[in-house]
């Protein structure tokens, strides 16, 4: 074998109780896509950030070219040629998108924008250099995070997640880049939960399960069945079974609904129709920044319309467009935010009080003061029933990995026993076993008369769950589709807009 | 028309106190730093500036010795806050007092003393204007103050340096995330601003009003603070707000002298009053507010 271009030997990181990284040994070859695999908290972004600079290891050593490595800082990372594309974004929402990059990337700001808007056309990851981050959607977002990344030049790219959100397009696109990077002889680090990405870009994978290796794999010698073995250690959970739908009374209805934003980059809506009945689940395809952010906001009552459009937004049969949030909440609505930290759950909180954010009707208030039993009570069933891997309801909310806050929200709002369920993105960055175990609990809660709409860019998450589906593009939403009539083609090509009027 | 003429002669010698401070806690509250003791912070400055301009010093001595007792003080705000994670409120409260009490001890024997101020520089040509020629006769810190705006201005609008600031007032996390070391640049910020809050009280003591008395600086350093808030954390929108206070505050004077018949408390609070309705309007734009905002701003950062 050729010398690593990275070696790690022993690396060990704890934090408290928790050993999210025990004796790690792994070696990067050089020119080379290396996978690392893992459940929800397994300690990959822990590892990557050990790489990166961001965190030091407690104990264990790198090697960088066969040269030790130590790493003060991110920036020292940088100056080695190591690059970073952060799960939970490293970016500031008040900064426009050249402002995020020259904080990073030295140059004038002239030469910067040209070679954004190079980077953008060669692979794919458009972005208005201008734009502000607070107004990009989250897939949006992502591309600004890896193009930043690409103009530092790296000879190591590592990747947490980078496909997560972005629309099966510009995933095919990234894949391209990197193998084209990995040509031009970069190696790069790349986790994903998507087994089948994994086996068909990576030469390389490390499967890491509670923190320790278990395994140096060539992903195309395995399917992804076994994979998936490797990662959790048993035989991944079955598929969701698929029940005729009994539609019962309606639920949820558009009704026309056109939302012109005050913010100039945000996406008009323009007569939007949809109803969805008791009993059946409601998937929203399309690729993010198409007014999804618009029309999430609409629903769950962060937007509201003014009075006379009432009527727009209807649900259990009432006019609601005007309703907030919580009055929406009260007539058995419930809701679960495209971005866990910031709307879905605060970061600073214990686990215990942000469930009081959205359960607390469910007795954890009572003569107006917070019965923290209560509280506690209700998050440890959250933990128990909804499988969140984490050390207790006093965990801090930041403190848990991305795929185990997702199942913890999830888990919330299910429990607030919802009669619509609304999800954007639900299984972004959640692992496989966790991924199938909440859309089984979807298909259950469907089963059992709920009525749910999901928002989600990943087309075969919504082929497996969905009874109808319809394609959001350009602020338009396409008529519904029975999704066992249907092939992702058709989809496709109303994501691209071609099956709209216009 | 003479009153006008009496504002627009005095009023950025008004504001220059206000316009300093509120400078330099914008400069901090930018990198997240939320620092109560402004008050306190000036009126120490005041004293040693007072101090040795009495004693033979000479303005320039004043104000470097009382841009550094600020820097001091602010680097042990600093220290609480930031290197040991207090709480941001309760520490600044805290500075803000003891400023306040050192101000008090080392200007005990010069009570009602005074000092000679600072002569003043007048453009030529534009001075002898008829109504706004009192505008352009100014002392020299005024003219330096404007220089200050206008490049602290420049940096949050042109430089890195201010992107950097912004961005670790924005989230610390991230920036710890690519690389900057997040407490050491917000020591840096309050160091500065606990400079111009020294420059601000010497200001005051020994060219605005060259007199001693315990209590001096009334409560403009609060003013300074609230200056920045409204101000939505624009140099812009906090230095027609320092100009604003100066303006009415004279302009209170002027109807007084001129013998309007008004309660001469409520004439002392209009200035207050005025101000903090008209940039309380200014800043009611939510979107603004999102954009100019600072999200982490008191909250402590642990790397
Ligand atoms: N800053 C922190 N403080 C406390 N615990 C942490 C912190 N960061 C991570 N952990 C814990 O370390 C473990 C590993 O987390 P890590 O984020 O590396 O998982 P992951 O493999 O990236 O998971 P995911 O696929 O969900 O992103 C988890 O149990 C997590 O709760
Ligand atoms: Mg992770």
């Amino acid at each position: 074998m050729v010398a690593p271009l990275l070696s790690l030997r022993g690396i060990s990181k704890r934090y408290g109780e928790v050993r999210a990284n025990q004796a790690v040994d792994l070696d990067v070859a050089p020119r080379s896509i290396h996978a690392i695999l893992g459940e929800n908290g397994a300690g990959k972004s822990t590892l990557m950030k050990l790489i990166y600079g961001v965190e030091t290891p407690d104990s264990g050593e790198m090697l960088w070219e066969g040269a030790p490595l130590a790493l003060a800082s991110p920036s020292a990372a940088r100056r080695r040629g190591i690059g970073m594309v952060f799960q939970h974004f490293s970016l500031f929402e008040t900064l426009t998108v050249i402002e995020n990059i020259r904080l990073v990337v030295p140059g004038r700001t002239r030469t910067l924008v040209t070679r954004i808007r190079e980077l953008g056309a060669e692979f794919g990851l458009e972005v208005d250099p201008y734009a502000h981050i607070h107004q990009l959607s989250v897939g949006e977002r992502q591309r600004v995070e890896i193009i930043r990344c690409l103009m530092t030049d790296p000879k190591l790219l590592i990747l947490d997640e980078p496909t997560s959100v972005l629309p099966p397009q510009s995933v095919s696109r990234l894949f391209d880049t990197l193998q084209r990077l990995r040509d031009g002889g970069v190696s790069v680090l790349f986790i994903s939960h998507k087994l089948e990405e994994i086996r068909a870009i990576c030469d390389h994978a490390t499967i890491l399960r509670a923190g320790q290796v278990t395994g140096h794999v060539d992903p195309r010698e395995h399917d992804a069945h076994d994979l998936a073995r490797m990662m959790i250690g048993r035989d991944m959970p079955e598929p969701p079974p698929k029940a005729s739908a009994k539609p019962g009374e309606t639920r949820l209805e558009l009704i026309g609904l056109t939302y012109a934003p005050d913010d100039p980059f945000a996406m008009p809506l323009k007569n939007l129709a949809l109803t969805l009945k008791a009993g059946e689940i409601l998937g929203i395809a399309g690729i993010s920044g198409n007014g999804q952010a618009e029309l999430s906001e609409l629903i769950s009552g962060e937007i509201r319309l003014p009075l006379e459009q009432r009527e727009q937004v209807q649900m259990m049969g009432e006019p609601v467009g005007h309703l907030g949030a919580a009055d929406r909440r009260n007539l058995g609505f419930s809701f679960v935010p495209e971005d866990r930290l910031g709307r879905g759950a605060v970061q600073g909180m214990s686990l215990a009080r942000n469930s009081l954010l959205t359960a607390h009707p469910l007795g954890l208030v009572r003569h107006g003061l917070i019965a923290m039993a209560q509280a506690a009570d209700f998050t440890r069933r959250c933990i128990a029933d909804h499988d969140v891997r984490t050390s207790g309801v006093e965990a801090e909310a930041s403190g848990l990995s991305g795929g185990n806050l997702q199942k913890f929200i999830v888990g919330r709002e299910m429990m607030l026993a919802p009669k619509l369920f609304f999800l954007a993105q639900p299984t972004w960055g959640v692992d496989i076993g966790a991924a199938t175990t909440i859309r089984q609990k979807l298909v259950a809660l469907r089963n059992q008369g709920v009525a749910i709409l999901v928002i989600s860019e990943e087309i075969d998450e919504l082929f497996d769950i969905c009874d109808r589906i319809q394609v959001l593009s350009q602020g338009r939403l396409s008529p519904s589709l029975e999704a066992r009539r249907t092939r992702p083609e058709d989809i496709g090509r109303y994501m691209i807009g071609a099956g709209t009027p216009t | 028309m003479i009153a006008v003429e009496f504002v627009l002669a005095g009023m950025l010698a008004a504001a220059t106190p206000f316009l300093l401070a509120a400078l330099g806690e914008l400069v901090g509250e930018r990198a997240g730093v939320l620092n109560l003791g402004v008050e306190g912070v000036m009126a120490l400055g005041a004293a040693i500036a007072f101090i040795i301009v009495y004693h033979g010093g000479g303005h320039v001595a004043a104000f470097a010795g009382a841009g550094l007792a600020g820097v001091l003080l602010s680097l042990l705000f600093a220290f609480v806050a930031l290197g040991l994670q207090a709480n941001q409120v309760a520490a600044g409260l805290a500075i803000g007092i003891l400023g306040q009490g050192l101000s008090a001890l080392f200007g005990k024997t010069y009570e009602s003393l005074t000092v000679k101020g600072l002569a003043k520089l007048a453009v030529p040509g534009l001075s002898d204007l008829p109504v706004v020629g009192g505008l352009f006769v100014q002392d020299s810190v005024v003219w330096l103050s404007l220089a200050g705006t206008l490049a602290i201005w420049a940096v949050f609008a042109f430089t890195k340096t201010g992107l950097v600031l912004r961005a670790v007032g924005e989230n610390p996390k991230a920036a710890h995330s690519i690389g900057y070391p997040v407490i050491a640049i917000r020591v840096a910020a309050v160091a500065f601003g606990g400079m111009m809050s020294g420059f601000a009280g010497a200001y005051a003591a020994t060219v605005y009003t060259p007199l001693w008395a315990d209590g001096m600086i009334a409560g403009r350093g609060w003013i300074a603070l609230a200056l920045v808030v409204f101000g939505t954390w624009l140099t812009a929108r906090i230095f027609w707000g320092a100009c604003l206070f100066g303006a009415v505050s004279l302009a209170g004077l002027a109807a007084q002298a001129g013998g309007v018949e008004l309660p001469s408390q409520l004439l002392a609070s209009l200035p207050y009053l005025i101000t903090i309705i008209v940039l309380g309007i200014i800043s009611s734009n939510r979107r603004l507010l999102k954009l100019n905002g600072v999200a982490s701003l008191g909250d402590p950062f642990k790397p």
